[in-house]
């Protein structure tokens, strides 16, 4: 038996299993955007004559994105405190504020790509178009799949309480959340203010 | 779409296949209803999440994938046997050579190693399973219906023919304008995700399941293989998955990714390609290498020479297959700097790969050598590989590049490395690991006929290829002028690839002979081996192992045997935890397939409708808490009496 202050995700054998196969998992997620990244920076000047990242980026909106999602990974990581003290109300208030922030940094997203459209950017327009949607489009991706499954894994813990089980799963869906988070972090210094300044 | 846009209608071949296809789809149906056996296919094997019998299919898959680019690269052969023939016109050859590419590494090396890993590795490190059952068995269901989608290409909507790099500007909507390449992106894509998934759960598997005791230089080699392999596959896969997912973009929703005219770049689909392109020969090569040394060390009695050596010319030469793609294009104006320097890298490989060489040699020196057919294919994997390898370090000089780039002198280079490096493994793998599989030999002798028709048919086929290659004759040629010169040397090849073709039949009958007649007697270790595999029944019990092996030194089985210290005391039996069998990993894979398939035809809302059915396959999954069940001690008892008799 695992002594009593090793967390209680990690005290059967699948669970921490479980973990470290998604550490693993998110080896190979960094290896994902990180070949999104280098596709958009060899396309980023190839505008075709059409608008470039410094005519349509609009750094109020950006900047409240990032506000939400990182406030949102700060909820997160309150929320598996909370965990950590076995207090089952805490994670489902903090986990929901996280969902509700996460979902705002969504529709401010979608928000950010109707402005492009409206600006004439579409994922028709040039390589640089291209490559700015998808690099966008597969972290916001990334995020609606993460609040639907967080949203679920509420509904286990509600019904389960706090189990191995079900803190482990929680455990492993707040680690994705907090990478997703980081990946924003890049987006935003190498997207955006590297697109506005340079 | 008219019926004669969603059918490929017309020719001939392709209507008897289409017919072929039918009959036997409904003869199967036929016969597993009259035999009635759907429950028995659905409890054992559609929801299984057993790693010995997921490896099965694995291997079966293989074999059926085999045969398909087989018989592609036997057109091929035909077609180009004599000068000016007609026997496939342009369009069909582009098809042809397009699928034999992409079947033969996706879908048939791939899954043969990937199944034998899976039904060796688990027992190897005296675990009673993988890491994620589930997972696996959904591994295996995804490539399965990328695989089926890719195959339906040639009947429904047209088979991709951009070559089984679909380079760019070629591959896009412009110039390849029908479904074909829409399958090449979505079906590789679905089956990228299993490999994925694959390589995830072998990491965890070795570094979370060895036995007590089986410290990281104990590993059987073959599991030191399967472990690099499955990092090189988490690193370079995503690479791929983005490489397709901007395809696709393209493709279905007009993107500009590699369309030069509104600022996308082709040459990024060549690197992407090629940095995933590249670390994937490795994939294939690597567990390949680890299977040859198994088989050597048990066939020569001896213990595996440089064992460390061993470890870390595989972990060199992983690294360094992340740095040579550029390799691929040294035509393609790159730099001098780059060119000389992705040259390097690439030679440098040769310095590893040689010390295998010389590892494997030494192994066998003054070793009792045994020739059975596993063996055999080891001694003749040398050779054979060897000239692949020299023939590789020539290509790597991007000078000379000039001359060869793209030639048959390439084709026959890498047909000489992956045949040699993959199929002769996979063959060896079978024969040696096939008792433990299905608890009987395959057949010695028909094994030898199977063995010289094949390799002797694969020299034929691939040698006069360098020479046609080094006189100018490109690849992808479907037909040449007699003037060339070149009509004899290819019919020779032409000679030959019916000869392997032959010693295929061969393995199939074997397979079909041993099932019927074979001895069932062959005990729990049939070649003398070394590694924990040997150590419980054959066939394998579906818990593996009774008591988990406690492991002091490296081949801790060989040196057990020795001490005669392999019984099984009866006190130490406890009830033993297995993972239930699941139906949402077929499930998901139908999905999975579903979508694909009107993707492939962009009937977009069809496949959003669909994509439901995958949303409902996670969430069930998400909420599946089954723990499992309990084998008890007297069933293991009873399991365990039936091969060994008394227990101690």
């Amino acid at each position: 038996m695992t002594s009593q202050s090793t967390p209680l995700e990690y005290q059967s054998q699948q669970t921490r299993m479980n973990i470290l196969g998604f550490w693993t998992f998110l080896g190979a997620e960094i290896v994902l955007f990180s070949t999104l990244f280098a596709s958009y920076f060899i396309l980023e000047h190839n505008t075709a004559g059409g608008p470039t990242g410094q005519d349509v980026f609009v750094l109020k909106d950006v900047l409240i994105e990032t506000f939400l999602l990182l406030t949102s990974s700060f909820t997160s990581g309150l929320a598996i405190h909370a965990l950590r003290n076995n207090d089952l109300k805490g994670v489902l208030i903090w986990k929901i504020i996280t969902l509700v922030l996460g979902a705002s940094f969504l529709a401010y997203e979608i928000n950010e790509f109707f402005h492009y459209v409206h600006e004439g950017v579409t994922m028709q327009t040039s390589g640089f178009a291209s490559a700015l949607f998808t690099l966008l489009g597969t972290h916001g991706a990334h995020v609606t799949f993460g609040i639907i499954w967080i949203a679920l894994l509420l509904v286990q813990v509600a019904r389960r309480g706090i189990t191995v089980q079900t803190s482990s799963k929680l455990f492993i869906a707040s680690l994705y959340w907090h990478f997703l988070d980081v990946v924003w972090i890049f987006i935003f210094t190498f997207v955006y203010l590297k697109g506005m300044v340079m | 779409m008219s019926f004669d846009e969603f059918f490929v209608t017309g020719d001939p071949l392709i209507l008897g296949s289409q017919i072929a296809i039918g009959l036997t789809m409904v003869g199967v149906i036929v016969l597993v209803t009259y035999l009635k056996k759907w429950k028995w296919l659905w409890n054992e094997w559609f929801t299984t999440v057993d790693h010995k019998k997921i490896g099965i299919m694995y291997i079966l898959a293989g074999v059926l994938m085999f045969f398909r680019g087989g018989v592609d690269g036997l057109l091929m052969k035909a077609q180009t046997s004599r000068p000016g023939l007609d026997i496939l016109d342009a369009q069909h050859y582009d098809e042809v050579f397009t699928t034999h590419g992409v079947i033969m590494i996706l879908f048939m090396a791939m899954p043969m190693l990937i199944g034998i890993m899976n039904v060796v590795i688990p027992l190897q490190i005296g675990a009673r399973d993988v890491a994620f059952p589930k997972l696996n068995a959904f591994s295996f269901w995804v490539f399965f219906a990328g695989a089926m989608l890719f195959n339906i290409s040639f009947v429904i909507g047209g088979s991709p023919d951009a070559g089984w790099t679909s380079y760019f500007p070629l591959a896009g909507k412009e110039f390849t304008p029908g479904v074909g390449n829409n399958y090449y992106a979505i079906a590789l894509q679905i089956a990228g995700i299993g490999t994925l998934a694959t390589g995830v759960n072998f990491i965890v598997t070795i570094i979370k399941m060895r036995a007590p005791g089986m410290s990281w230089m104990k590993l059987p080699i073959f599991v030191w293989t399967t472990f690099i392999t499955s990092i090189i596959i988490v690193a370079a896969f995503p690479i791929l998955t983005i490489a397709l997912l901007l395809m696709t973009l393209d493709r279905l929703f007009g993107a500009h990714f590699f369309t030069v005219a509104a600022g996308g770049d082709p040459m990024l689909w060549l690197n992407l390609f090629w940095l995933w392109g590249h670390p994937e020969v490795y994939i294939v090569v690597l567990p390949a290498f680890g299977m040859f040394s198994e088989v050597i060390a048990t066939f020569a009695r001896k213990n595996l020479y440089g064992y460390k050596s061993m470890v870390y010319a595989v972990a060199g030469i992983a690294f360094l297959s992340m740095l040579v793609w550029v390799h691929h294009f040294y035509t393609m104006g790159n730099s001098a700097a780059v060119n000389s320097i992705f040259s390097l890298t690439t030679m440098m490989i040769a310095i590893p790969t040689g010390v295998k060489i010389f590892n494997w040699l030494f192994t066998m020196r003054k070793g009792r050598i045994e020739f059975s057919n596993a063996m055999l294919w080891s001694l003749a994997f040398i050779p054979c590989f060897t000239i692949g390898g020299v023939t590789g370090v020539m290509l790597a000089m991007a000078a000379a590049d000039y001359q060869y780039h793209n030639t048959m002198f390439l084709v026959a280079h890498f047909h000489y490395v992956l045949i040699p490096g993959v199929v002769f493994a996979v063959f060896a793998g079978l024969y040696y690991w096939w008792p433990k599989m299905f608890g009987f030999k395959l057949n010695e002798k028909i094994g030898k006929w199977h063995f010289w028709l094949f390799v002797i048919g694969f020299n034929l086929t691939f040698m006069p290829m360098f020479f046609v290659g080094l006189d100018g004759m490109s690849r992808r040629m479907y037909t040449y002028a007699e003037s060339t010169g070149w009509g004899p040397w290819l019919g020779f090849s032409a000679v030959g690839s019916v000869i392997m073709a032959a010693g295929f039949a061969a393995l199939c009958y074997n397979i079909y002979w041993s099932f019927r007649y074979a001895s069932r007697d062959v005990g729990n270790d049939p070649w003398n081996g070394r590694t924990l595999e040997w150590s419980t029944a054959s066939p394998a019990p579906h818990y593996n192992f009774a008591v988990v092996p406690k492991v002091e030194k490296l081949d801790d089985f060989w040196y057990k045997k020795k001490k005669g210290d392999t019984g099984l005391k009866k006190k130490d039996l406890k009830p033993v935890h297995m993972p239930s069998n699941s139906w949402t990993p077929i499930f998901l894979a139908a999905a999975f397939g579903i979508v694909g398939f009107f993707l492939v035809f962009e009937w977009f809302t069809l496949a959003i409708i669909s994509g439901i059915l995958i949303v409902i396959g996670l969430i069930a999954n998400s909420f599946d808490y089954d723990d499992g069940y309990h084998v008890s001690v007297e069933e293991l008892e009873e399991e365990e009496r039936e091969w060994r008799g008394d227990l101690q």
